[in-house]
């Protein structure tokens, strides 16, 4: 793998809780994707505008209407846990 | 009438429900029977939705009594891909960190189909959110290939291409971003849609790479795939990349035949890189266009070299993007934690398979502080030079062809522990995704094995005219009528 791949950080970065085997084990197969995928370098390309998107649209505006949205309640029916009309999940921020 | 209507194209199955020699029920009962005698080998569906496809067809059957015509798609059952949701059904995206969910809404694709009468049977499985080229990485289990259960269907919209090669659906909707639709409709034996980016909406189509990803049908038909492509295409507000100009009229280019097109064979994808088999049925296509009166000629994209590469480093950049959502907070799994962080850690470990996350892991690497510009940056202009060789080509040509997939279908198991490998299944309709243009493939023969061979055209964006037309050509000049064992051994 190149030695400048930090799976850990990456990982961290995904949110994803590897364990250690894991680690070794993505960081390897990510190693041989990356080498492949690094000959993208050798192509020349100064100069070149890179492409975010194949239709040259820009700036899709509409009307700033009030319409239909979806259901509350059929939505929150959804969650692994609420509280009356919101979402609740563990705590985020240390209590003072 | 003449054999099982499960086997019938949309067309003509359509005309049956108009003379009355079929009613939708009976339709619908005919592809529910194949199903049942079918699915047990190839699980090629998640979920059936007996109750919605039963009052569909009813609702079809009492427009026809009362002398209304709802249009082509009127009471002809339909599958559609499990990461297209649909409101109330359950939509996983073949992946465990989705199951259970109910949507609260139908994909804008859905919601056409069903206002055309169409008969939703249900959803079909897939490689988990999109990612592979052989339905291996289901959360949910392999789909097996028709034409030979030891084998793979392709993917990632292998379930969409199964159960229309089976008879389980008489079409479907997959969606493409690499090759997802129209190499397991290579695969599979069908025709497979990838059309023009933006011209079909993706509300509610799952996000993989949003400057990729389309939504697109499967059939058995060139004519039936134009059927549904008429029916999902045109512009949404709900997706604001969706294209605002009007949707190409497709039809009539059907009947033109190959008479004086221009077509191009993509040098870069027509040599070495492919089976012999699958290259001696691809040339001896192109023969046939062009005694039947099309003009040939080898045209050159050198950058498709690099098309490869550059779409694994923007395919999972865009998905670590967007699989960012799936975090445990508004739908699907959560696994505890003691921490917001901690809860979607684990959740995401425990939700997402392999490949998942090997690609999420890779996008991070390749949008993370020091590497965007070396990775992401690079690939983009890649890109570019791909978009500017495809312009060049079709200033030479109308159409350019290649085969769809450099194997036929290879077996389960066979490439799942190697990454590289089974991402080397897309190398010929990568570049396709990567323009924006739009692409089919159609059947063209059997190798020695009996696994189907498919012809890949490719067209400018907005070139569906010209796209289906070739198509439709080279349908004729293959007559490719075979099917597989399992669909017709199981007729009563």
């Amino acid at each position: 793998m190149p030695a400048d791949l930090d799976i850990a950080k990456v990982a961290r970065l995904a949110r994803l809780a590897l364990t250690p085997e894991e680690m070794e084990r993505y960081g390897a197969q990510l190693g041989v994707i990356l080498e492949h995928a690094a000959q993208v370098q050798a192509l020349a390309a100064e100069g070149v505008p890179p492409t975010a998107h194949p239709l040259p649209m820009l700036n899709a505006l509409r009307p700033d209407e009030v319409e239909e949205t979806l259901d509350r309640e059929e939505v929150l029916a959804q969650a692994p846990d609420r509280q009356g009309p919101y979402f609740r999940v563990p705590p985020f921020m240390e209590e003072e | 009438m003449s054999g099982d209507p499960a086997d019938l194209s949309i067309a003509r199955a359509g005309a049956a429900l108009r003379s009355g020699e079929l009613t939708a029920a009976g339709l619908l009962d005919a592809v529910r029977r194949r199903a049942a005698a079918t699915e047990a080998r190839l699980h090629a569906y998640l979920t059936l939705d007996g109750a919605g496809a039963e009052q569909a067809a009813a609702e079809a059957d009492a427009a026809f009594a009362a002398g209304r015509d709802p249009g082509p798609l009127a009471g002809i059952p339909l599958a559609i891909k499990d990461n297209l949701v649909t409101r109330g059904v359950e939509t996983t995206c073949g992946s465990r960190i989705l199951a259970g969910y109910r949507p609260p809404y139908d994909a804008t694709v859905v919601a056409r189909l069903r206002q055309a009468g169409a008969v939703l049977v249900g959803k079909t499985n897939m490689d988990e959110f999109a990612m592979g080229s052989s339905t291996e990485n289901s959360a949910y289990g392999p789909t097996r290939n028709p034409w030979d259960t030891e084998r793979v269907p392709g993917g990632s919209s292998g379930g969409s291409a199964a159960v229309v090669a089976a008879g389980s659906a008489l079409g479907s909707l997959g969606s493409d971003t690499g090759g997802s639709i129209r190499q397991p409709a290579a695969l599979c034996g069908v025709v497979g849609l990838k059309p023009t980016y933006g011209l079909v909406s993706r509300y509610g189509l799952v996000a993989f790479a949003s400057s990729l990803d389309q939504v697109g049908p499967f059939a058995r038909t060139v004519e039936d795939a134009a059927t549904l492509f008429e029916a999902i295409a045109g512009h949404d507000p709900s997706d604001a990349t969706s294209y605002r100009g009007p949707v190409p009229e497709v039809r009539s280019g059907l009947a033109a035949g190959p008479e004086g097109l221009r077509v191009g064979v993509i040098k870069e994808l027509a040599g070495e890189g492919s089976e012999p088999v699958v290259l001696a049925a691809f040339r001896r296509t192109v023969q046939r266009l062009e005694e039947a009166g099309a003009s040939v000629r080898e045209l050159s994209l050198p950058s498709l070299a690099h098309a490869l590469d550059a779409y694994y480093l923007i395919a999972p950049a865009e998905c670590s993007a967007n699989l960012a959502r799936f975090d445990g907070v508004r739908y699907g799994l959560r696994l505890p934690g003691d921490t917001v962080e901690q809860m979607m850690a684990a959740t995401r470990r425990d939700g997402f398979g392999p490949e998942v996350t090997r690609r999420i892991l890779l996008g991070t690497y390749a949008l993370s502080a020091g590497y965007y510009e070396a990775f992401y940056g690079q690939a983009q202009k890649v890109r570019t030079l791909v978009i500017r060789d495809f312009a060049a080509a079709y200033r030479e040509a109308d159409v350019l062809v290649s085969p769809t997939s450099p194997t036929t279908a290879f077996r389960i198991g066979e490439r799942v522990d190697d990454p590289l490998s089974m991402y080397l299944a897309d190398v010929c309709t990568i570049p396709c995704n990567l323009d924006g243009g739009p692409g089919i493939s159609v059947p063209v023969g059997l190798d020695p094995a009996g696994l189907p061979i498919g012809f890949q055209v490719l067209a400018p964006a907005l070139g569906e005219a010209a796209l289906f037309r070739a198509a439709r050509a080279v349908e004729v000049l293959a007559d490719f009528t075979a099917r597989p064992a399992l669909a017709t051994s199981e007729v009563a």
